[in-house]
């Protein structure tokens, strides 16, 4: 097995205990715990270069920027954008993805155009679409899935119509684990002149991205499931498709010039960063991005397609357990989601709890795919470069005295 | 242990099989009730005459103690005073540490206050889990006050 078991000792929380039980943390897919490498960049940050940013009137100020700036070229850098400036630093995933719908969506969209998604999107991924409809008069559309939880592309082109504007696929599933078909859905849009868009929150923190090959418009990720702290996200876009988008957002910091009744704004990725930004947040991210890159993506997807093999090997041991996502991890992430018998799974959490062990329960933010499987709720385990294959046999232990305690045979 | 307490028989058995899980025909009060975080669901309906709930149906969706807790509320109240139910539902609050005071339980005499519903009690120690216990006697407050209003 690839072993990054050394990486644990840069996580400081992977000490604590939870019920007097070493913690295992199983819920990465929700956020990644941090190391001391982003800790300290963020520390550092607040202690040495506290300024704000684009103001360059003295020396600290000009530092300040040039931390945040650098931060914008780590992350361009780690997806291999074509230049700094087509990474546009936002709130999270969510607000990247509101950003296009109403930077662009609402500029561009009329009566009867389609915006296409998946059944296994994440609510930041359906609802922001859902309001661009309601203001717009556009129509969502969906891609479904196969019986083995992948995202049906057999029909694309009929769903991926002449009336399709939009594209927006998740680049992996928050609940099934399931990887998107990125590449079926950019042709299809494509072929049809539609935006193509990829919800990176789970891809991109597992998997290495190039979004020049890729091809698709938008990539929108959370710093916060990279091993980056809370509050920064990324939109990465095609420059033209920047060029054109409009700001969501007014205020501070994005604009060239302010008159009474009109302004002009910033050049791009400026334009799309009213307010003072995230600095810290952003420069922390940075700090993930090295760290990630140190690692190498490659060695982070092939430690979790093997742990992820153990889990899904272990998990199908136990009786009347159902996993609900592709069985063969070469198509899928590290989060995989089940449920055990007639066992609500807020009971198999509090179960696990008790053992230490942090997963999640419940809808994971993906209601339209919850109903689709026919279900309210599942558990949801889910791996990060410091889990470790004992913890999948904790999480196994924990499952079996959920067993006893509920009688489930 | 404390999983134990939490998980007592009684409550897989309400869980299992809840009680009064019918729906009634043009109830008196009603109310739907949810917990968004985790998409647990309840729905109280009431029958209600000369002040006294008479019968009572409770149906919904989620995790073994919201919903255990529903069927225990539905057995206790049919056959209650509305003054009763309310200071039922109080002294489960206060079971449930949801409101300050005591809830008046004999720990020498196991079930001779409330009932099945002592079981709650157990929830005590679990904080995350307080709000599903609740979610039932939420509902029911909640279809009361209706009650109230449209009279």
């Amino acid at each position: 097995m690839t072993d990054l078991s050394h990486l644990r000792k840069d996580f400081p929380i992977l000490e604590r205990e939870m019920n007097g039980k070493p913690l295992v943390y199983l819920d990465s897919a929700a956020t990644s715990q941090k190391p001391v490498q982003v800790l300290d960049a963020v520390d550092d940050y607040y202690r040495r270069l506290n300024a704000n940013v684009h103001r360059g009137a003295y020396q600290l100020g000009e530092e300040a920027t040039d931390a945040y700036e650098g931060a914008r070229a780590k992350v361009a850098g780690f997806i291999n954008a074509a230049s700094d400036r087509e990474v546009v630093f936002t709130r999270s995933t969510t607000a990247a993805i509101n950003h296009i719908g109403y930077g662009w969506g609402l500029y561009h969209l009329k009566p009867g155009d389609r915006i296409v998604i998946s059944h296994m999107e994440h609510h930041a991924n359906v609802v922001p679409w859902q309001l661009i409809t309601r203001h717009t008069g556009a129509e969502l559309a969906y891609l479904p899935l196969t019986e083995d939880y992948l995202v049906d592309t057999s029909r694309i082109d009929e769903v991926v119509d002449g009336r399709t504007k939009i594209v927006s696929i998740s680049g992996m599933s928050n609940v099934l684990g399931t990887i998107g078909p990125v590449a079926e859905a950019v042709a299809a849009a494509r072929a049809v002149g539609a935006l193509a868009i990829v919800d990176g929150a789970q891809l991109v923190p597992h998997c290495a991205v190039d979004v020049q090959s890729m091809g698709a418009d938008f990539v929108a990720f959370s710093a916060h499931k990279m091993l980056g702290p809370t509050g920064v996200g990324a939109l990465w876009g095609r420059m033209d498709r920047l060029e054109e988008m409009e700001p969501a957002e007014g205020g501070g910091e994005m604009i060239r010039d302010v008159d009474f009744t009109e302004s002009t704004w910033a050049e791009v990725p400026h334009k799309f960063e009213a307010g003072t930004p995230p600095i810290a947040q952003a420069i922390g991210l940075g700090a993930a991005v090295d760290y990630l890159s140190a690692i190498g993506m490659d060695a982070v997807r092939q430690h979790e397609i093997e742990i992820t093999r153990y889990a899904l090997e272990k998990l199908s041991e136990i009786p009347q357990l159902t996993i609900y996502g592709p069985m063969d991890p070469a198509q899928r992430g590290a989060a995989v989601s089940f449920t055990l018998g007639d066992i609500h799974p807020h009971d198999l959490a509090t179960i696990l709890d008790q053992e230490g062990v942090a997963i999640r329960a419940g809808h994971h933010c993906a209601k339209p795919l919850m109903r689709v499987l026919g279900l309210a709720a599942t558990a949801r385990a889910s791996f990060y470069v410091y889990n470790v294959p004992e913890e999948v046999d904790t999480l196994v232990a924990g499952l079996h005295e959920a067993r006893r305690i509920f009688g489930v045979a | 242990m404390s999983l134990d307490e939490l998980y007592r028989q009684v409550i897989l058995d309400h869980y299992r099989s809840p009680r009064h899980s019918g729906h009634i025909e043009g109830a008196d009060a009603t109310a739907e009730g949810q917990n968004p975080l985790c998409g647990d669901e309840v729905t109280v309906e009431l029958r209600i005459e000369d002040g006294a709930v008479t019968d009572a149906a409770v149906r919904g969706r989620g995790c073994s103690i919201s919903q255990a807790s529903g069927s225990m509320m539905a057995d206790k109240i049919v056959g209650l005073s509305l003054e009763d139910v309310d200071e039922l539902v109080h002294r489960v609050k206060r079971l449930l540490n949801i409101e300050p005071g005591d809830p008046g339980v004999d720990p020498e005499r196991p079930g001779a206050a409330l009932g099945d519903l002592e079981a709650l009690a157990g929830v005590r120690r679990f904080p995350v889990r307080i709000k599903c216990a609740d979610l039932p006697w939420a509902t029911l407050q909640e279809a009361l006050a209706g009650n109230r209003t449209h009279r």
